[in-house]
């Protein structure tokens, strides 16, 4: 067993944390009191969850449009996301970001990156910066099936194996960029070896089993720590939502999502595999359940009452200095 | 004061950071060449030898051959500067914006802002511009007024061996993404450049002749043909202010302002093509804050609206020549209401 007592609560309190934020979100946006878009990390919890409890506020994670759950994973301040999405004075990214640039930047999460294929390249500069300062950090970028294909990606796979730099390339493959299927839109129909196929190795894993995700995840951030270069892992998961909050998902097979939903629960499969192995009481999950719950709220009403950016705000931080 | 080239002063610029700096870095396609093969190291330093010496002087981890791969290049910079380095990215020509252009507007251009001043991105993206050596469509344009008209980017164009050095390591140091514009038909021209480290700032104008007659506002190289104008028409009688704004983001517009508040007359000459260029947002500043002060229409010099072409001919036809110069200064001195 990967995750000890500690370790599981801890992951299952993260999963837990980003279920309900994407969901309270999806209701506050539901009500008119979240402009722009929203794309939700709902049922993909265990793959930041696994990767993130790998890494420390000194390794750097990109993200993607559906970044919720990377920022939360890597320590982003509930509060000051809720109110970024909210668009709130107090945000993380003092409302000049939204869900699409949420960012921890002081907790090594490098941002939200609404441009599918933008942020590998970047992890590959972060991961640069850790071996040229010898930092021993690592970089992971989080990337889609999407984002997958893109030129940007193949580049930065490329340049990290020629580098040798410590960079992690996650795949989560949740079936679906945008409206079209991954087994379409993916030629080689396996993102793992496709990757390989740059020179690194590349791992598999079932991404709604936290014991699992956690622990390939720990081989990579292993693999990187010990300046063995770069590596890949394809992550299978589902979506539970469409690809943007509105999407009718007409594309999704009848009874998909609702399938989808019982069987492949992250959370739903790691209490059951907890109990069983008396990691975890039902009464112990129900109270963080109930915490989490409390968290949520507390962060959705304070920044409901929060007022919005003074206007003053729109021309500081173009540039670094007066301009 | 020695004697050295726009190619010389660049370098020095580079070397002399990179020694008291260790967090800059240089990375890009070739910047020292040979990486893999069998013959020397450092055999390119740059396809124009700018970072030629970098390489035996700081070593593989600090001077980066990199595969042609603008896109991650370029990427890979703007994560590094985010993350504690200084790196200075070679894009070889500018016409390879094309191909990494999201990683320099989308990326390295908006961290800072988007993620609520939380985030720096300070790097240099040198490039190389400039039409004349028939390099064809796709290896001669200067693009300045692409990546001026991005918010978060700063953007320098230096016309000479001094300004270059100046302006280079103003670059280095500076919190932002910087964009420096080397015009390639400048790398064998030579001034006096100081052995020592200094600093120009960005967004201050350099008067290169003052004059009385018409105010003459150059980007890049066509601000040295322009001073050839303003030499040759001074035996006549005319006498020009010529201006060298040297970044364009900033822009000093207030000098370009003072000085047409005297001339009256105003041409500016770029080697971009004519819409939404820089010579037409530098005309539309001025007639919007100096209207008053205008005696003639403002006259503007530019390239044609066509991609480059290759034979001579035809090239030498698409550029702003000296004589277009000229003929815009006699318009603008000849105009009568």
């Amino acid at each position: 067993m990967s995750l000890d007592k500690k370790q599981f609560l801890q992951a299952y309190r993260t999963m837990r944390t980003i279920r309900d934020f994407e969901y309270r979100v999806s209701d506050e946006f539901g009500k008119g009191n979240i402009p722009g878009f929203l794309h939700l990390y709902a049922g993909q919890e265990a793959i930041a969850t696994g990767m993130c409890m790998n890494l420390s506020d000194e390794d750097y994670i990109v993200s993607t449009h559906r970044g919720h759950g990377h920022c939360i994973a890597k320590g982003g301040d509930v509060g000051d996301m809720m109110k970024e999405i909210m668009a709130k004075q107090g945000g993380s990214c003092a409302g000049k970001g939204g869900s699409m640039h949420i960012a921890a930047v002081e907790k090594g999460m490098l941002g939200a990156n609404a441009i599918v294929g933008g942020g590998p390249p970047l992890i590959v500069g972060a991961a640069l910066s850790a071996k040229t300062l010898a930092t021993g950090s690592v970089g992971v970028s989080f990337t889609g099936d999407g984002g997958s294909n893109q030129g940007t990606t193949f580049e930065a796979m490329n340049l990290a194996v020629v580098l040798q730099v410590p960079a992690i390339f996650m795949f989560e493959n949740n079936g679906y960029g945008e409206g079209t299927a991954a087994g379409y839109a993916v030629g080689s129909k396996d993102i793992a070896s496709r990757a390989a196929a740059f020179g690194m190795p590349a791992l598999k894993v079932d991404g709604a089993d936290i014991f699992e995700t956690y622990e390939t995840c720990k081989k990579a951030v292993d693999h990187c720590r010990s300046g063995k270069g770069p590596i890949a892992i394809e992550a299978s998961i589902t979506r539970f939502r469409g690809h943007f909050e509105g999407d009718a998902q007409q594309y999704r097979g009848k009874g998909e999502v609702k399938r989808l939903m019982k069987d492949l629960d992250c959370l739903k499969i790691a209490s059951d595999i907890a109990i069983e192995k008396k990691l975890a009481t039902k009464a112990e999950l129900k109270k963080i359940d109930k915490e989490v719950a409390a968290y949520i709220d507390e962060a959705a009403t304070a920044a409901l009452a929060a007022p919005s950016p003074d206007v003053s705000e729109l021309l500081t931080d173009v540039y670094s200095s007066a301009y | 004061m020695p004697i050295k080239t726009y190619r010389q002063a660049i370098n020095e610029a580079m070397a002399q950071e990179m020694r008291q700096d260790s967090t800059v870095i240089v990375i890009g396609e070739d910047v020292a060449g040979g990486a893999g093969c069998d013959g020397e190291r450092d055999a390119y330093g740059g396809v124009m030898g700018v970072t030629k010496g970098l390489f035996p002087e700081f070593g593989e981890s600090r001077v980066i051959d990199t595969p042609i791969t603008e896109s991650a290049i370029m990427g890979a910079a703007a994560g590094a500067a985010q993350t504690g380095l200084r790196p200075i990215a070679e894009l070889m020509f500018m016409d390879f914006l094309g191909v990494c252009f999201d990683q320099i507007y989308n990326q390295a251009a908006k961290f800072r802002y988007m993620f609520g001043g939380k985030a720096q991105c300070p790097m240099v993206v040198r490039t190389m511009a400039g039409a004349g050596l028939r390099g064809g469509a796709q290896h001669s344009q200067n693009l300045t007024q692409m990546v001026t008209m991005v918010p978060g980017l700063k953007v320098v164009c230096p016309t000479n061996a001094f300004d270059a050095k100046g302006l280079l390591i103003t670059a280095i140091r500076d919190n932002d993404c910087v964009i420096f514009v080397e015009d390639k038909f400048l790398y064998e021209t030579s001034c006096e450049v100081p052995d020592e480290m200094y600093t120009i700032p960005f967004g201050e104008a350099n008067f290169l002749r003052e004059g009385t007659d018409v105010t003459i506002v150059g980007i890049s190289n066509t601000v040295n043909k322009a001073l050839a104008v303003a030499d040759r028409l001074a035996a006549e009688g005319i006498s020009c202010d010529v201006i060298d704004p040297r970044t364009t983001s900033p822009l000093d517009e207030e000098s370009i302002i003072e000085s047409v508040e005297v001339t009256g007359r105003l041409v500016i000459v770029d080697e971009m093509t004519p819409r939404c260029g820089l010579a037409a947002d530098i005309s539309s500043i001025v007639a919007e804050k100096a209207f008053g002060s205008l005696r003639a229409p403002i006259m503007k010099v530019t390239a044609a609206h066509s991609p480059i072409p290759f034979a001579p001919a035809l090239e030498d036809a698409w550029m702003p020549q000296e004589s277009d110069i000229e003929a815009a200064v006699r318009a603008v001195l000849g105009y009568t209401r």
